[in-house]
């Protein structure tokens, strides 16, 4: 079959499609062109085509081949269109309020335009540092655990009890940690630091994960070397196998902070919503990011549009922070993991 | 001449550092034990309290229609998701082009790591709107499929719009899954098959599913688990009912668990916060027995699979 019929044959058939539409619209009153009809049509059309063409020149072989071509890409492009979108999207809108008074101003006293998300900024940061300072001791010593000395049943048990922990919605660590505050303070309460305590019950399983995995790619003649010169074993792990796998632990960390950095569900449930600035994480409501965007959208007030445009550029702003840290990560991994 | 064997010296910091490695490692179990007894515990007085009114005809006819809900969504996004998932591992791991392969696998991790409440924004703002035509088109000609029928939804926020979404946000994961597993099928097989004249579909067909399905299995069930707990997506997309309702084009849908938590939660006080926990521990229960099977489907095949 000639290089050019397949091209040819699906650019004509879109086209065709097109003026299918163009003509059945000009029939009717409406003016509107829906493309996806267009789309499906001319894919349809192309697909049909192409098999049966293919099938009298090549044999029923080749002809299946090229079907399952076209699935297959179509499939790919169908979901890169998604993502094309929202990037377009969160861009597009988020850029009309993306300026310095979003990152300067609090939403205290701030009804309709202006106003900021620097509360929420500050919240973020502060959670979510609490959480990570929470979860990569742990994490890290437990993978320790898994990898040097876990023989037997509890390791197993951790192990498989680390997998169900990587499954736990982040709605139901939000309620954990509601819970086990209201032990200690009673019903209704809302705290940041509960928030940071659900944010690290999300964070330690990818932790362990990634820190276990990188322990393992350690090769054992390391390990066997350093114990043939004496080093006794807690020494070997701090001096030996943790710097060789440092990088590793670090990409995965800063992918799990990644993770959790957009979580919603259990901060709305646990640290709740203000509209002011709040430095304590051990006093009352602290905002975050993610839940500044949900309320901005969910409450909006009368100037609906000047709440949709915080909400957008709040998007925005969650967007590039979780697309920065994974481009870190992935640095990190690249420049700084040994080699050979 | 002695009998007794030599024995290991245990210096003070070993002992130290591997008693907290043990304790880090059992701090694991405890928290989860924690997380069941607490919640456990906030959950018993929705039952032992005075009735609440949401609740009034007992806690499981309350909690029904979100169980129907959270699985009939999770259900549709992992249909539409897991034919899309094996399509696209399978072009970035035998279709594409060497050097577009890496970039496009960039491409679609980006799509994992974008937060589910922008996913949440962009679902009702820019996905429901441009569905909504569509979704006319199916109630107006296919409207007599059971699931198609009923009165279709003006803004588009539907089951179905929800499920699309639910399919977007556990595609990427599933596609790099599987991308995984497909990349180690051995390359023999694939070589031999190609040697004996076989075109890259019957290679495929031959070579690469069999040897990927338990992981393909697998990674369709992590992708349900995550699918059944997804909170903000659902919420701010879906036109809420309390009703059990099949049909996937109208306003009134069953809510998920999830997504009724993070609506009612924060207004809610006294005893509907217990229900709520209530609901919040079913939920744990489902996704907990999810991510066991898929667990025990991945064991069973691990010596066969590259799904480790």
């Amino acid at each position: 079959m000639p290089k050019w019929l397949s091209p040819t044959l699906l650019v004509s058939f879109f086209l065709a499609s097109f003026g299918l539409q163009v003509l059945l619209a000009s029939d009717s009153d409406s003016v509107e062109i829906n493309f996806i009809p267009v789309a499906i049509f001319g894919l349809l059309g192309f697909t049909v085509a192409l098999y049966v063409i293919s099938r009298v020149i090549e044999g029923v072989r080749k002809a299946t081949d090229r079907l399952v071509t076209i699935m297959v890409s179509t499939a790919f492009s169908l979901a890169l269109i998604p993502l094309l979108s929202l990037a377009y999207t969160v861009v597009t809108k988020g850029v009309a309020r993306f300026d310095a008074k979003f990152f300067t101003f609090s939403m205290r006293n701030v009804v309709g335009e202006g106003g900021g998300a620097l509360h929420a900024i500050i919240g973020t940061i502060e959670i979510t540092g609490i959480a990570t300072l929470i979860s990569v001791p742990i994490g890290i010593m437990a993978a320790i655990y898994l990898v040097e000395y876990g023989r037997g049943t509890v390791a197993r048990l951790v192990t498989f009890f680390v997998d169900v922990m990587t499954g736990v919605p982040s709605i139901v660590a939000g309620l954990f940690a509601y819970a086990l505050f209201v032990i200690f303070f009673g019903p209704g309460v809302r705290m940041g630091l509960g928030g940071a305590i659900a944010l690290s019950l999300l964070m330690i399983p990818v932790v362990i994960r990634a820190t276990e995995e990188m322990l393992k790619i350690v090769p054992n003649e390391l390990r066997e070397a350093a114990y043939a010169l004496g080093v006794p074993k807690w020494l070997t792990v701090l001096k030996v196998v943790l710097p060789t796998s440092l990088a590793g632990i670090a990409t995965g960390i800063m992918i799990a902070i990644a993770r959790v950095i957009g979580e919603t569900a259990p901060l709305l449930l646990i640290a709740g919503f203000t509209a002011s600035m709040n430095y304590n994480p051990l006093n009352e409501r602290m905002m975050t990011l993610p839940v500044f965007v949900y309320t901005s959208y969910a409450n909006q007030g009368v100037d609906m549009q000047a709440y949709l445009d915080r909400a957008w550029a709040g998007a925005l702003t969650l967007m590039l922070i979780v697309m920065v840290l994974n481009l870190v990560a992935r640095l990190i991994s690249k420049y700084f993991s040994p080699k050979g | 001449m002695t009998d007794t064997k030599p024995r290991a010296v245990r210096r003070l910091g070993d002992i130290v550092f591997a008693n907290l490695a043990f304790f880090a490692g059992v701090s694991i179990l405890a928290t989860l034990a924690t997380v069941a007894a607490f919640l456990f515990a906030q959950s018993v007085p929705a039952f032992t309290g005075p009735p609440i009114d949401a609740a009034s005809e007992g806690f499981f006819s309350y909690v029904l229609p979100f169980v129907f809900g959270t699985v009939y969504a999770s259900v549709i996004g992992l249909a539409i998701a897991t034919p899309l998932a094996v399509g696209i591992a399978l072009y970035i791991s035998h279709f594409a082009n060497r050097r577009f392969a890496q970039v496009l696998g960039y491409a679609v991790d980006l799509l994992a790591a974008i937060p589910s409440v922008v996913y949440g924004l962009w679902g009702i703002l820019v996905l429901a709107p441009f569905l909504s035509p569509t979704f006319n088109w199916l109630n107006a000609n296919l409207g007599w499929i059971p699931i198609f029928a009923g009165q279709v939804s003006a803004t588009g926020r539907t089951m179905l719009t929800v499920g699309i979404v639910l399919a977007i946000m556990v595609l990427p994961i599933m596609a790099a899954l599987i991308r995984e597993i497909f990349l180690q099928t051995p390359r023999l097989h694939e070589e031999a098959a190609l040697a004996l004249g076989a075109t890259r579909w019957e290679m495929i067909k031959m070579a690469v599913l069999p040897f990927g399905r338990p992981g393909i299995i697998s990674a369709a069930m992590l992708g349900l688990g995550r699918a059944l707990g997804e909170t903000m997506a659902v919420a701010m997309v879906l036109s809420p009912a309390a009703v059990v309702s099949f049909a996937v084009l109208t306003s009134t849908n069953s809510n998920t668990i999830a997504a009724n938590i993070a609506l009612q939660f924060p207004e809610a006080g006294g005893n509907y916060t217990n229900l709520l926990i209530a609901t919040g521990l079913v939920l744990f229960a489902i996704t907990m027995v999810v991510n066991m099977v898929a667990r025990w489907v991945i064991s069973r095949r691990a010596e066969f699979s590259g799904a480790n």
